[in-house]
Protein backbone atom coordinates (compact mmCIF):
# COMPACT_ATOMS: atom_id res chain seq x y z
CA UNK A 1 0.00 0.00 0.00
CA UNK A 2 1.69 3.38 -0.89
CA UNK A 3 1.51 6.58 1.23
CA UNK A 4 -0.26 9.52 1.04
CA UNK A 5 1.08 13.14 1.75
CA UNK A 6 -0.51 16.20 1.95
CA UNK A 7 1.75 18.69 1.43
CA UNK A 8 2.71 22.09 3.06
CA UNK A 9 3.08 25.17 0.72
CA UNK A 10 2.07 28.48 0.23
CA UNK A 11 1.60 28.39 -3.66
CA UNK A 12 5.00 29.89 -3.85
CA UNK A 13 7.18 27.42 -2.34
CA UNK A 14 7.33 23.67 -0.62
CA UNK A 15 7.74 24.26 3.37
CA UNK A 16 10.31 22.20 5.11
CA UNK A 17 7.93 20.25 7.31
CA UNK A 18 7.09 18.72 4.16
CA UNK A 19 10.65 17.07 4.13
CA UNK A 20 10.40 16.04 7.45
CA UNK A 21 6.69 14.09 7.03
CA UNK A 22 8.10 12.28 4.01
CA UNK A 23 11.13 11.04 6.15
CA UNK A 24 8.48 9.75 9.19
CA UNK A 25 6.69 8.12 5.64
CA UNK A 26 9.74 6.42 4.33
CA UNK A 27 9.93 4.81 7.92
CA UNK A 28 6.84 3.02 7.26
CA UNK A 29 7.06 1.91 4.02
CA UNK A 30 8.05 2.41 0.25
CA UNK A 31 5.73 4.56 -2.32
CA UNK A 32 5.58 7.62 -0.64
CA UNK A 33 3.19 10.16 -3.05
CA UNK A 34 2.93 13.88 -2.28
CA UNK A 35 -0.44 15.72 -3.00
CA UNK A 36 -0.11 19.26 -3.95
CA UNK A 37 -2.81 21.03 -3.76
CA UNK A 38 -3.37 24.48 -4.26
CA UNK A 39 -3.47 27.41 -6.69
CA UNK A 40 -0.40 28.41 -9.78
CA UNK A 41 1.46 26.61 -7.74
CA UNK A 42 3.91 25.41 -10.18
CA UNK A 43 6.87 26.06 -8.36
CA UNK A 44 6.05 23.71 -5.75
CA UNK A 45 5.04 20.81 -8.03
CA UNK A 46 9.06 21.42 -9.52
CA UNK A 47 9.86 21.02 -5.85
CA UNK A 48 8.23 18.32 -4.73
CA UNK A 49 8.97 15.84 -7.55
CA UNK A 50 13.13 16.05 -6.33
CA UNK A 51 12.24 15.62 -3.43
CA UNK A 52 14.63 12.20 -2.23
CA UNK A 53 11.90 9.48 -1.29
CA UNK A 54 8.92 10.37 -3.65
CA UNK A 55 7.44 8.39 -6.77
CA UNK A 56 4.50 10.43 -7.64
CA UNK A 57 3.12 14.06 -7.16
CA UNK A 58 -0.40 14.78 -7.74
CA UNK A 59 -1.32 18.10 -8.56
CA UNK A 60 -4.56 19.43 -8.51
CA UNK A 61 -4.11 23.17 -9.24
CA UNK A 62 -7.21 25.32 -9.49
CA UNK A 63 -8.43 28.85 -8.42
CA UNK A 64 -10.74 27.18 -5.68
CA UNK A 65 -7.76 25.78 -3.97
CA UNK A 66 -6.13 28.51 -3.42
CA UNK A 67 -6.21 28.74 0.48
CA UNK A 68 -6.63 25.27 0.79
CA UNK A 69 -9.80 25.37 2.57
CA UNK A 70 -10.28 22.20 5.04
CA UNK A 71 -13.80 21.75 3.62
CA UNK A 72 -12.61 21.39 -0.02
CA UNK A 73 -8.96 19.88 -0.07
CA UNK A 74 -10.66 16.98 2.76
CA UNK A 75 -12.87 15.78 0.22
CA UNK A 76 -10.23 15.76 -2.51
CA UNK A 77 -7.66 13.76 -0.85
CA UNK A 78 -11.03 11.08 0.80
CA UNK A 79 -11.75 10.95 -3.40
CA UNK A 80 -8.26 9.91 -4.00
CA UNK A 81 -7.90 7.94 -1.05
CA UNK A 82 -8.41 4.28 -2.00
CA UNK A 83 -4.88 2.77 -2.40
CA UNK A 84 -3.51 4.59 0.24
CA UNK A 85 -2.76 2.61 3.46
CA UNK A 86 -1.25 5.63 5.44
CA UNK A 87 -2.09 9.74 5.00
CA UNK A 88 -0.40 11.78 6.28
CA UNK A 89 -0.06 15.40 7.17
CA UNK A 90 2.55 17.90 8.51
CA UNK A 91 1.56 18.61 12.26
CA UNK A 92 1.49 22.43 10.71
CA UNK A 93 -1.95 24.62 11.28
CA UNK A 94 -2.55 23.53 7.68
CA UNK A 95 -2.28 19.71 8.32
CA UNK A 96 -3.98 19.97 11.97
CA UNK A 97 -6.97 21.75 10.14
CA UNK A 98 -7.42 19.36 7.44
CA UNK A 99 -6.48 15.76 7.97
CA UNK A 100 -8.52 15.44 10.74
CA UNK A 101 -11.58 16.00 8.59
CA UNK A 102 -10.02 13.63 6.47
CA UNK A 103 -10.17 11.06 9.30
CA UNK A 104 -13.75 11.84 9.92
CA UNK A 105 -15.02 11.25 6.40
CA UNK A 106 -12.75 8.14 6.22
CA UNK A 107 -14.61 7.10 9.51
CA UNK A 108 -11.20 6.24 11.22
CA UNK A 109 -9.48 7.68 13.90
CA UNK A 110 -6.57 10.23 13.73
CA UNK A 111 -3.37 10.13 15.56
CA UNK A 112 -1.95 13.52 16.06
CA UNK A 113 1.54 15.07 16.05
CA UNK A 114 3.57 11.76 15.60
CA UNK A 115 6.70 12.02 16.80
CA UNK A 116 8.35 7.86 16.30
CA UNK A 117 7.29 5.30 14.04
CA UNK A 118 7.58 2.09 15.58
CA UNK A 119 6.02 0.26 13.11
CA UNK A 120 3.12 0.14 9.96
CA UNK A 121 0.59 0.39 12.26
CA UNK A 122 2.36 1.90 15.82
CA UNK A 123 3.10 4.98 16.66
CA UNK A 124 4.61 7.48 19.78
CA UNK A 125 2.88 11.04 20.06
CA UNK A 126 3.55 12.94 23.10
CA UNK A 127 0.53 13.54 25.33
CA UNK A 128 -0.14 15.85 28.17
CA UNK A 129 1.59 18.43 27.07
CA UNK A 130 4.88 16.46 26.31
CA UNK A 131 5.11 15.15 29.98
CA UNK A 132 4.09 11.63 28.79
CA UNK A 133 4.62 9.71 25.82
CA UNK A 134 2.21 7.36 24.10
CA UNK A 135 2.86 4.24 22.22
CA UNK A 136 -0.23 3.70 20.12
CA UNK A 137 -1.62 0.89 17.84
CA UNK A 138 -4.17 0.97 15.42
CA UNK A 139 -5.70 -1.25 13.35
CA UNK A 140 -8.02 0.96 11.29
CA UNK A 141 -7.76 0.16 7.24
CA UNK A 142 -6.04 3.60 6.81
CA UNK A 143 -3.92 5.56 8.98
CA UNK A 144 -4.25 9.34 9.52
CA UNK A 145 -1.23 10.89 10.63
CA UNK A 146 -0.20 14.65 11.30
CA UNK A 147 3.53 14.13 11.58
CA UNK A 148 5.69 16.65 14.23
CA UNK A 149 8.31 17.97 12.31
CA UNK A 150 10.69 18.22 14.64
CA UNK A 151 10.45 14.25 15.66
CA UNK A 152 11.85 13.45 11.91
CA UNK A 153 14.82 14.68 9.92
CA UNK A 154 14.56 16.36 6.77
CA UNK A 155 14.49 14.47 3.50
CA UNK A 156 16.74 15.88 1.01
CA UNK A 157 14.75 18.06 -1.26
CA UNK A 158 16.98 17.10 -4.10
CA UNK A 159 18.07 13.78 -5.88
CA UNK A 160 14.43 12.89 -6.32
CA UNK A 161 12.45 12.47 -9.84
CA UNK A 162 9.09 11.89 -9.23
CA UNK A 163 6.33 11.23 -11.72
CA UNK A 164 3.58 13.69 -11.77
CA UNK A 165 -0.30 13.27 -12.04
CA UNK A 166 -2.57 16.30 -12.39
CA UNK A 167 -6.22 15.69 -11.01
CA UNK A 168 -9.07 16.95 -12.64
CA UNK A 169 -11.11 16.64 -9.17
CA UNK A 170 -12.52 20.50 -8.47
CA UNK A 171 -14.32 20.89 -5.49
CA UNK A 172 -15.79 24.13 -5.12
CA UNK A 173 -16.57 24.61 -1.08
CA UNK A 174 -19.64 27.05 -0.99
CA UNK A 175 -20.14 27.84 3.07
CA UNK A 176 -16.46 28.56 3.41
CA UNK A 177 -14.66 31.75 1.90
CA UNK A 178 -11.84 33.41 2.29
CA UNK A 179 -11.67 36.80 3.80
CA UNK A 180 -8.10 38.13 4.27
CA UNK A 181 -4.60 37.08 5.47
CA UNK A 182 -2.00 39.31 7.84
CA UNK A 183 1.05 37.44 7.55
CA UNK A 184 3.90 38.73 9.55
CA UNK A 185 7.49 39.85 7.55
CA UNK A 186 10.24 38.42 8.61
CA UNK A 187 13.93 37.83 7.36
CA UNK A 188 15.04 35.54 10.18
CA UNK A 189 14.45 31.90 9.48
CA UNK A 190 11.34 30.05 10.37
CA UNK A 191 11.35 29.52 13.76
CA UNK A 192 10.49 25.71 13.14
CA UNK A 193 13.10 25.29 10.35
CA UNK A 194 15.99 27.23 12.64
CA UNK A 195 18.88 25.97 13.93
CA UNK A 196 19.37 28.49 16.87
CA UNK A 197 16.15 30.48 18.80
CA UNK A 198 16.49 33.22 21.05
CA UNK A 199 13.03 33.39 22.87
CA UNK A 200 11.84 36.13 25.44
CA UNK A 201 9.28 36.20 27.57
CA UNK A 202 7.61 38.34 30.45
CA UNK A 203 10.77 39.29 31.48
CA UNK A 204 11.68 41.43 28.23
CA UNK A 205 9.23 44.13 30.18
CA UNK A 206 7.78 45.50 26.92
CA UNK A 207 7.29 44.64 23.11
CA UNK A 208 10.40 47.51 22.20
CA UNK A 209 13.09 45.22 24.58
CA UNK A 210 12.69 42.39 22.32
CA UNK A 211 14.77 44.76 19.50
CA UNK A 212 17.41 43.39 22.17
CA UNK A 213 17.46 39.97 21.21
CA UNK A 214 18.02 41.51 17.63
CA UNK A 215 21.42 41.52 18.18
CA UNK A 216 22.26 38.41 19.38
CA UNK A 217 19.71 36.60 16.66
CA UNK A 218 21.90 38.41 13.75
CA UNK A 219 24.99 37.48 15.17
CA UNK A 220 23.97 33.77 15.15
CA UNK A 221 21.54 33.58 12.47
CA UNK A 222 18.97 32.59 15.08
CA UNK A 223 15.07 33.02 14.70
CA UNK A 224 13.42 34.84 17.75
CA UNK A 225 10.42 33.37 19.75
CA UNK A 226 8.66 33.88 22.61
CA UNK A 227 6.44 32.72 25.42
CA UNK A 228 2.82 32.74 25.87
CA UNK A 229 3.35 35.32 28.40
CA UNK A 230 4.96 37.87 26.20
CA UNK A 231 2.41 36.99 23.45
CA UNK A 232 -0.42 37.54 25.92
CA UNK A 233 1.17 40.51 27.39
CA UNK A 234 0.99 42.28 23.42
CA UNK A 235 5.01 42.09 23.18
CA UNK A 236 5.08 40.32 20.29
CA UNK A 237 2.75 38.56 17.70
CA UNK A 238 1.45 35.30 18.13
CA UNK A 239 3.10 33.15 15.38
CA UNK A 240 6.32 33.73 17.37
CA UNK A 241 4.76 31.70 20.51
CA UNK A 242 7.02 28.72 21.42
CA UNK A 243 4.94 25.94 23.57
CA UNK A 244 2.40 23.19 23.78
CA UNK A 245 -0.65 26.07 21.93
CA UNK A 246 2.46 27.68 19.97
CA UNK A 247 4.95 26.03 17.96
CA UNK A 248 7.21 22.84 18.42
CA UNK A 249 10.87 23.44 18.17
CA UNK A 250 14.14 21.94 18.54
CA UNK A 251 16.99 23.81 17.59
CA UNK A 252 20.50 22.95 18.21
CA UNK A 253 20.38 25.95 20.52
CA UNK A 254 17.38 27.82 22.63
CA UNK A 255 18.36 31.02 24.43
CA UNK A 256 15.56 31.69 26.50
CA UNK A 257 15.63 34.86 28.15
CA UNK A 258 13.61 36.07 30.77
CA UNK A 259 11.22 32.88 30.38
CA UNK A 260 10.10 31.40 34.23
CA UNK A 261 9.73 28.03 32.01
CA UNK A 262 5.83 27.08 32.53
CA UNK A 263 5.62 23.68 31.60
CA UNK A 264 3.33 25.23 28.62
CA UNK A 265 6.29 26.58 27.38
CA UNK A 266 8.82 23.46 28.04
CA UNK A 267 6.40 21.59 26.00
CA UNK A 268 7.57 23.53 22.95
CA UNK A 269 11.26 23.83 23.32
CA UNK A 270 12.52 20.54 26.11
CA UNK A 271 13.57 18.62 23.28
CA UNK A 272 16.22 21.25 21.58
CA UNK A 273 20.29 20.08 21.59
CA UNK A 274 21.09 22.72 24.06
CA UNK A 275 19.34 25.20 26.35
CA UNK A 276 20.60 28.43 27.60
CA UNK A 277 18.45 30.14 30.24
CA UNK A 278 19.02 33.69 31.54
CA UNK A 279 17.07 34.72 34.33
CA UNK A 280 17.34 36.83 36.73
CA UNK A 281 15.39 34.68 39.48
CA UNK A 282 17.40 31.78 40.25
CA UNK A 283 14.48 29.19 41.60
CA UNK A 284 12.85 29.71 37.83
CA UNK A 285 11.76 26.11 36.73
CA UNK A 286 13.61 27.28 33.59
CA UNK A 287 17.04 26.32 34.77
CA UNK A 288 15.94 22.83 35.55
CA UNK A 289 15.97 21.79 31.55
CA UNK A 290 19.24 24.37 30.62
CA UNK A 291 22.27 22.85 30.14
CA UNK A 292 23.65 25.95 31.12
CA UNK A 293 21.77 28.97 33.36
CA UNK A 294 22.93 32.29 33.74
CA UNK A 295 21.77 34.06 37.00
CA UNK A 296 22.06 37.90 35.78
CA UNK A 297 19.45 40.74 34.94
CA UNK A 298 18.95 39.90 31.08
CA UNK A 299 19.06 44.27 30.13
CA UNK A 300 22.54 43.77 31.35
CA UNK A 301 23.67 40.03 29.86
CA UNK A 302 21.98 40.15 26.56
CA UNK A 303 24.01 43.13 25.04
CA UNK A 304 26.70 41.82 26.89
CA UNK A 305 26.74 38.49 25.22
CA UNK A 306 25.87 39.83 21.99
CA UNK A 307 29.29 41.95 21.94
CA UNK A 308 31.28 38.41 23.09
CA UNK A 309 29.91 36.70 20.36
CA UNK B 1 -29.87 31.72 17.30
CA UNK B 2 -28.94 28.64 19.45
CA UNK B 3 -25.52 27.59 20.23
CA UNK B 4 -24.25 24.30 21.23
CA UNK B 5 -20.61 24.33 23.44
CA UNK B 6 -18.82 21.59 24.39
CA UNK B 7 -16.62 21.25 27.19
CA UNK B 8 -14.51 18.26 28.78
CA UNK B 9 -13.08 17.52 32.12
CA UNK B 10 -9.50 17.22 32.43
CA UNK B 11 -6.34 17.31 34.59
CA UNK B 12 -5.72 20.78 35.96
CA UNK B 13 -3.19 22.50 34.05
CA UNK B 14 -1.40 23.44 36.94
CA UNK B 15 -0.96 20.00 38.07
CA UNK B 16 2.28 18.06 37.63
CA UNK B 17 1.38 14.72 35.57
CA UNK B 18 2.62 11.67 36.68
CA UNK B 19 2.73 8.38 35.11
CA UNK B 20 1.41 4.66 36.63
CA UNK B 21 4.17 2.54 37.50
CA UNK B 22 2.76 0.71 35.37
CA UNK B 23 3.18 2.35 32.05
CA UNK B 24 -0.86 1.96 31.00
CA UNK B 25 -1.51 5.55 31.58
CA UNK B 26 -1.25 8.36 33.69
CA UNK B 27 -2.08 9.00 37.10
CA UNK B 28 -5.58 10.44 37.53
CA UNK B 29 -6.34 8.85 40.99
CA UNK B 30 -6.83 11.99 43.66
CA UNK B 31 -5.80 14.33 40.98
CA UNK B 32 -7.21 18.24 41.20
CA UNK B 33 -9.73 17.70 37.76
CA UNK B 34 -11.04 21.06 35.63
CA UNK B 35 -12.61 22.08 32.80
CA UNK B 36 -10.28 22.07 29.84
CA UNK B 37 -8.58 25.70 29.19
CA UNK B 38 -9.85 25.95 25.89
CA UNK B 39 -13.54 24.67 26.35
CA UNK B 40 -13.88 27.71 29.28
CA UNK B 41 -12.48 30.21 26.44
CA UNK B 42 -15.71 28.74 23.90
CA UNK B 43 -17.83 28.41 26.73
CA UNK B 44 -17.16 32.59 27.57
CA UNK B 45 -17.55 33.36 23.89
CA UNK B 46 -21.07 31.76 23.35
CA UNK B 47 -21.84 33.74 26.69
CA UNK B 48 -20.66 36.95 24.94
CA UNK B 49 -22.64 36.27 21.74
CA UNK B 50 -25.86 35.42 24.35
CA UNK B 51 -25.01 38.73 26.26
CA UNK B 52 -24.65 40.70 22.54
CA UNK B 53 -28.28 39.12 21.87
CA UNK B 54 -26.41 37.31 19.29
CA UNK B 55 -27.48 34.43 20.67
CA UNK B 56 -31.01 33.29 22.66
CA UNK B 57 -29.80 30.03 23.56
CA UNK B 58 -26.73 28.46 25.23
CA UNK B 59 -26.62 24.52 25.58
CA UNK B 60 -23.65 22.69 27.00
CA UNK B 61 -22.35 19.39 26.52
CA UNK B 62 -20.16 16.74 27.85
CA UNK B 63 -19.02 13.43 26.71
CA UNK B 64 -17.80 11.18 30.00
CA UNK B 65 -18.64 9.55 33.38
CA UNK B 66 -21.03 11.18 36.05
CA UNK B 67 -18.11 12.68 37.06
CA UNK B 68 -17.90 15.16 34.01
CA UNK B 69 -21.78 17.05 35.59
CA UNK B 70 -19.54 18.93 37.84
CA UNK B 71 -17.33 20.71 34.91
CA UNK B 72 -21.32 21.16 33.15
CA UNK B 73 -22.55 22.82 35.79
CA UNK B 74 -19.54 25.46 35.94
CA UNK B 75 -20.40 25.91 32.80
CA UNK B 76 -24.30 26.49 33.60
CA UNK B 77 -22.73 28.79 36.33
CA UNK B 78 -20.59 31.27 33.81
CA UNK B 79 -23.99 31.41 31.99
CA UNK B 80 -24.93 28.29 30.19
CA UNK B 81 -28.64 28.17 29.71
CA UNK B 82 -28.80 24.03 29.76
CA UNK B 83 -26.47 21.10 29.87
CA UNK B 84 -26.62 17.91 28.50
CA UNK B 85 -23.94 15.12 29.87
CA UNK B 86 -23.79 12.35 27.08
CA UNK B 87 -23.28 9.51 29.58
CA UNK B 88 -19.77 7.05 28.65
CA UNK B 89 -16.38 5.36 30.05
CA UNK B 90 -13.90 8.51 30.41
CA UNK B 91 -11.05 8.61 27.38
CA UNK B 92 -13.39 8.09 24.53
CA UNK B 93 -11.37 8.98 21.17
CA UNK B 94 -12.00 12.28 19.14
CA UNK B 95 -14.33 10.47 16.49
CA UNK B 96 -16.49 8.66 18.52
CA UNK B 97 -16.95 12.16 20.66
CA UNK B 98 -17.28 13.96 17.54
CA UNK B 99 -19.33 11.38 16.26
CA UNK B 100 -21.86 11.81 19.59
CA UNK B 101 -21.38 15.40 19.46
CA UNK B 102 -23.06 15.59 16.26
CA UNK B 103 -26.04 13.57 16.98
CA UNK B 104 -26.68 15.92 20.30
CA UNK B 105 -26.36 19.42 17.54
CA UNK B 106 -28.94 17.93 15.18
CA UNK B 107 -31.31 16.75 17.58
CA UNK B 108 -30.86 20.33 19.61
CA UNK B 109 -30.66 22.06 15.86
CA UNK B 110 -28.13 24.08 17.18
CA UNK B 111 -26.93 27.08 14.58
CA UNK B 112 -23.43 27.11 15.76
CA UNK B 113 -21.20 24.76 17.55
CA UNK B 114 -18.03 26.43 19.57
CA UNK B 115 -15.74 24.03 21.26
CA UNK B 116 -12.14 24.07 22.23
CA UNK B 117 -9.06 24.03 19.51
CA UNK B 118 -7.91 21.07 21.52
CA UNK B 119 -7.56 19.46 25.59
CA UNK B 120 -4.69 19.63 27.50
CA UNK B 121 -4.58 15.46 28.09
CA UNK B 122 -4.85 13.93 24.93
CA UNK B 123 -3.45 17.08 23.19
CA UNK B 124 -5.80 15.89 19.82
CA UNK B 125 -7.08 18.77 18.07
CA UNK B 126 -9.13 16.68 16.58
CA UNK B 127 -12.96 16.74 17.89
CA UNK B 128 -13.97 20.06 16.36
CA UNK B 129 -13.05 19.57 12.74
CA UNK B 130 -14.42 15.77 12.71
CA UNK B 131 -17.62 17.32 14.00
CA UNK B 132 -17.92 20.00 11.26
CA UNK B 133 -16.98 16.80 8.80
CA UNK B 134 -19.51 14.46 10.06
CA UNK B 135 -22.00 17.29 10.08
CA UNK B 136 -20.96 18.44 6.26
CA UNK B 137 -20.49 22.12 8.23
CA UNK B 138 -17.63 24.24 7.41
CA UNK B 139 -14.89 24.88 9.89
CA UNK B 140 -13.05 27.78 11.49
CA UNK B 141 -10.66 25.87 13.66
CA UNK B 142 -8.26 28.43 16.27
CA UNK B 143 -10.60 31.11 16.02
CA UNK B 144 -8.68 34.52 17.64
CA UNK B 145 -11.77 36.70 16.75
CA UNK B 146 -15.59 35.25 16.33
CA UNK B 147 -17.89 37.99 14.10
CA UNK B 148 -21.62 36.53 13.86
CA UNK B 149 -23.55 39.17 10.74
CA UNK B 150 -26.48 38.00 8.23
CA UNK B 151 -26.02 34.29 8.83
CA UNK B 152 -22.07 34.20 8.29
CA UNK B 153 -19.32 33.84 10.67
CA UNK B 154 -16.21 36.23 10.13
CA UNK B 155 -13.46 34.36 11.96
CA UNK B 156 -9.92 35.43 12.20
CA UNK B 157 -7.81 32.38 12.95
CA UNK B 158 -4.22 31.63 14.36
CA UNK B 159 -2.22 30.24 11.67
CA UNK B 160 1.48 29.63 11.09
CA UNK B 161 2.68 32.63 9.83
CA UNK B 162 0.18 34.80 11.21
CA UNK B 163 -3.89 35.32 10.91
CA UNK B 164 -5.84 35.11 8.36
CA UNK B 165 -9.68 35.24 8.09
CA UNK B 166 -12.45 33.49 6.83
CA UNK B 167 -16.36 33.52 6.65
CA UNK B 168 -18.49 30.47 6.89
CA UNK B 169 -22.11 30.29 6.41
CA UNK B 170 -23.94 28.98 9.43
CA UNK B 171 -24.41 26.47 11.08
CA UNK B 172 -20.73 26.04 11.64
CA UNK B 173 -18.36 24.57 13.62
CA UNK B 174 -15.95 27.10 15.63
CA UNK B 175 -12.99 25.79 17.75
CA UNK B 176 -10.89 28.44 20.17
CA UNK B 177 -7.54 29.52 20.45
CA UNK B 178 -6.42 31.13 23.49
CA UNK B 179 -6.82 34.83 22.49
CA UNK B 180 -10.02 34.61 21.81
CA UNK B 181 -11.42 36.11 25.04
CA UNK B 182 -10.57 36.24 28.38
CA UNK B 183 -13.00 34.06 30.27
CA UNK B 184 -14.93 35.22 33.70
CA UNK B 185 -15.09 33.13 36.96
CA UNK B 186 -18.33 32.30 38.42
CA UNK B 187 -20.23 34.28 41.11
CA UNK B 188 -21.32 32.38 43.97
CA UNK B 189 -24.77 33.51 43.64
CA UNK B 190 -24.44 32.15 40.05
CA UNK B 191 -22.87 28.95 41.08
CA UNK B 192 -26.30 28.11 43.38
CA UNK B 193 -28.30 29.08 40.52
CA UNK B 194 -26.65 27.24 38.79
CA UNK B 195 -27.60 24.16 40.94
CA UNK B 196 -31.03 24.56 39.38
CA UNK B 197 -30.87 24.48 36.06
CA UNK B 198 -31.66 21.42 33.69
CA UNK B 199 -28.83 18.74 33.20
CA UNK B 200 -30.27 16.19 30.69
CA UNK B 201 -28.44 12.51 31.15
CA UNK B 202 -28.20 10.92 27.54
CA UNK B 203 -26.81 7.87 26.89
CA UNK B 204 -24.90 6.71 23.24
CA UNK B 205 -27.94 4.22 22.54
CA UNK B 206 -30.35 7.31 22.98
CA UNK B 207 -28.46 8.99 20.36
CA UNK B 208 -28.13 5.62 17.98
CA UNK B 209 -23.93 6.27 18.17
CA UNK B 210 -21.69 3.16 18.64
CA UNK B 211 -18.38 4.14 20.18
CA UNK B 212 -15.36 2.09 20.03
CA UNK B 213 -12.09 3.10 18.57
CA UNK B 214 -9.67 0.55 16.81
CA UNK B 215 -6.63 2.58 18.52
CA UNK B 216 -5.16 1.22 21.93
CA UNK B 217 -2.58 2.20 24.13
CA UNK B 218 0.56 -0.49 24.04
CA UNK B 219 2.02 1.98 26.81
CA UNK B 220 2.23 5.32 28.51
CA UNK B 221 5.73 5.94 29.90
CA UNK B 222 7.26 9.09 31.25
CA UNK B 223 9.02 11.46 28.61
CA UNK B 224 13.18 11.33 28.94
CA UNK B 225 14.74 13.08 31.78
CA UNK B 226 16.92 16.26 30.65
CA UNK B 227 20.12 16.14 32.35
CA UNK B 228 20.49 19.03 34.79
CA UNK B 229 23.15 21.20 33.43
CA UNK B 230 25.41 24.06 35.39
CA UNK B 231 25.08 27.56 36.18
CA UNK B 232 27.80 29.68 34.94
CA UNK B 233 28.69 32.65 36.65
CA UNK B 234 29.12 35.28 33.67
CA UNK B 235 28.45 36.02 29.83
CA UNK B 236 32.14 35.45 29.23
CA UNK B 237 32.08 31.91 30.43
CA UNK B 238 28.78 31.64 28.76
CA UNK B 239 30.10 32.00 25.65
CA UNK B 240 33.49 29.67 26.29
CA UNK B 241 31.04 26.76 27.04
CA UNK B 242 28.76 27.53 23.88
CA UNK B 243 32.00 27.48 21.88
CA UNK B 244 34.06 24.90 23.26
CA UNK B 245 32.55 22.41 25.06
CA UNK B 246 28.89 22.41 23.72
CA UNK B 247 30.52 23.43 20.75
CA UNK B 248 26.61 25.19 18.97
CA UNK B 249 28.22 28.42 18.58
CA UNK B 250 31.55 28.79 16.11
Amino acid sequence: MSILILAEHDNKSLKPATLNTVTAATQIGADVHLLVVGFECQTVVEQASQVAGVSKVLVADNAVYEHQLAENVSKLVVDIASGYGHILAPATTTGKNTLPRVAALLNVAQLSDVIKVESADTFVRPIYAGNAIATVKTTDAVKVLTVRSTGFDAAASTGGNAEREVLSQVIASDRSRFVKEQLAESDRPELTAANVIISGGRGMGNGENFKLLEGVADKLGAAIGASRAAVDAGFVPNDLQVGQTGKTVAPDLYIAVGISGAIQHLAGMKDSKVIVAINKDEDAPIFQVADYGLVADLFDAVPELEKSL
Amino acid sequence: MKILVSVKRVIDYNVKVRVKADHTAVDLTNVKMSMNPFCEIAVEEAIRLKEKGIASDVVVVSVGSKSCQETLRTALALGADRAIQVETEDGLDSLSVAKLIAKVAQEEAADLVIMGKQSIDSDNNQTGQMLAALLDYPQATFASEVVIENGEAHVTREIDGGLQTLAITLPAVITTDLRLNEPRFASLPNIMKAKKKPLDVKTPADLGVEVGSNVSIVSVTPPPQRAGGIKVGSVAELVDKLKNEAKVVS
